[in-house]
C-alpha cells in the first residue's frame, strides 16, 4: 500500500536540516541568545521527527504526545535560559559566552 | 497538492534555518526563527497532527519568540549586538555541521522506510496469516487528534478504545485485531502532572533569576 504523496524520508531530511542548523548555530554563535536559538532549532527538528514517525510508523498518538512534551520543555528551557542570560548581562554588561568563565565577578 | 504544500513548507523551514545560522544580527536571527517555527507548524498540519501544530503556533511562535525578542531588546546594546568570531572558529563549526549533516543524511537514506509503513498499514487480507503487529492509530487520516490527546493526558486512551472491537458497536469483521488489552494506566496522567509541576518550578525559578537586584542597598543596611 502506498504511503501517500510525500515519503517519510522527506520529513526526516527536513528534520535533519533543522537539527544541523541548530548544531551549527550552537557551535558558531558567541551570542548567548544565538545559542539559545540554536537549541530551539534542535528541539524543533527532534519533535518534527517524532510527529513524522507518529504519522508513518507504529507509534500512534505516543509520538504526538512526546512532541507536545518536547514543546513544553523547550518553552520552560527558554524561560530559564533567558533569565540566566539577563542575569549574566546585568553582571557583565555583555552576553558573549566566551566571557562567561566565572560564576560571579 | 500535498506534495506542493510540503515543498513550500520545507523550503521555508530549511531556508529560514540556514538564514538563522548565516545572519549575524541577533534580531534578524529571531525573525528567521519565527518563520522556521511557523512553517514547521504547517508541516505538523500536513502530518495530520492538528493539536501539535496548534500548540506549536501558540507556544513556540507565540510565547518563546516573544520571550526571545524581549531578551534581545533587554540585552542588545550597540557594541555587543553582533559579536564576531574568528574565521577559524567559523571553519570548525561549519566543518562540524557538514560532517554531521552527511552522517545523518546517509543514515536516513540507508534505511528502507517503506517496510515500516507496510508493516503498520497492513492490507486486510494478509492479516490472517501471521500474528498482527501493534497497530498505529487508525484515525490518522482524519486528523482529529485533540480529543484523544486530551484523554490520553487524563490517563485514558480513547484511540485504543475506539479501534478495539466493541461488541455493541457492531464493528465490521476485518477491522482491527490483536490489540493489547486497554488498561487505564496506558495514558499519560503521571507525565502530565510532572510536567505541570515542572512548569510551575521553572516559572518561579525564572522569576527568581531575573529579579531586580537591590543587593548593595540591603548589604549596607545589613551591616551593623
Amino acid at each position: 500500500m502506498i504511503l501517500g504523496v510525500v515519503p517519510l524520508t522527506a520529513y526526516l531530511l527536513v528534520a535533519s536540516v533543522l537539527f544541523v542548523c541548530g548544531l551549527a548555530c550552537m557551535a558558531t554563535k558567541r551570542n548567548g541568545i544565538g545559542m539559545l536559538i540554536g537549541v530551539e532549532l534542535v528541539l524543533n527538528g527532534a519533535s518534527l521527527n517524532l510527529v513524522a514517525f507518529s504519522h508513518y510508523g507504529s507509534l500512534g498518538l505516543d509520538g504526538q504526545i512526546a512532541a507536545l512534551f518536547v514543546i513544553v520543555l523547550a518553552a520552560a528551557e527558554a524561560a530559564v535560559a533567558l533569565a540566566i542570560a539577563l542575569n549574566f548581562y546585568n553582571n557583565h554588561l555583555t552576553i558573549d559566552v566566551d566571557r562567561a568563565d566565572e560564576l560571579k565577578h | 497538492m500535498e506534495a506542493a504544500l510540503f515543498a513550500i513548507y520545507a523550503l521555508i523551514v530549511c531556508g529560514s534555518a540556514i538564514a538563522v545560522v548565516i545572519s549575524q544580527n541577533i534580531v534578524r536571527m529571531a525573525m528567521f526563527l519565527v518563520l522556521s517555527l511557523g512553517a514547521t507548524a504547517g508541516l505538523y498540519f500536513l502530518l495530520h497532527a492538528d493539536f501539535v501544530g496548534a500548540t506549536q503556533l501558540l507556544i513556540y511562535v507565540g510565547g518563546t519568540v516573544i520571550l526571545l525578542i524581549f531578551g534581545v531588546m533587554l540585552t542588545a546594546s550597540a557594541p555587543y549586538a553582533s559579536i564576531q568570531n574568528s574565521p577559524g572558529e567559523l571553519l570548525q563549526g561549519g566543518f562540524l555541521a557538514v560532517a554531521f549533516f552527511a552522517v545523518s543524511v546517509a543514515s536516513v537514506l540507508a534505511v528502507d522506510w517503506s517496510q515500516l509503513g507496510q508493516e503498520v498499514r497492513l492490507p486486510q487480507d494478509s492479516r490472517m496469516g501471521h500474528p498482527a503487529p501493534v497497530q498505529g492509530y487508525e484515525t490518522a487520516d482524519a486528523g482529529n487528534t485533540s480529543r484523544p490527546i486530551g484523554m490520553a493526558l487524563l490517563g485514558v486512551r480513547v484511540d485504543d478504545i475506539a479501534s478495539e472491537p466493541v461488541p455493541e458497536q457492531t464493528a465490521t469483521p476485518g477491522e482491527t485485531t490483536g490489540h493489547p488489552p486497554v488498561t487505564p494506566l496506558s495514558g499519560y496522567l503521571l507525565p502530565f502532572e510532572i510536567i505541570s509541576v515542572h512548569l510551575l518550578v521553572v516559572l518561579v525559578g525564572a522569576a527568581y533569576l531575573a529579579r531586580a537586584k537591590r543587593r548593595p542597598l540591603s548589604t549596607e543596611r545589613g551591616l551593623p
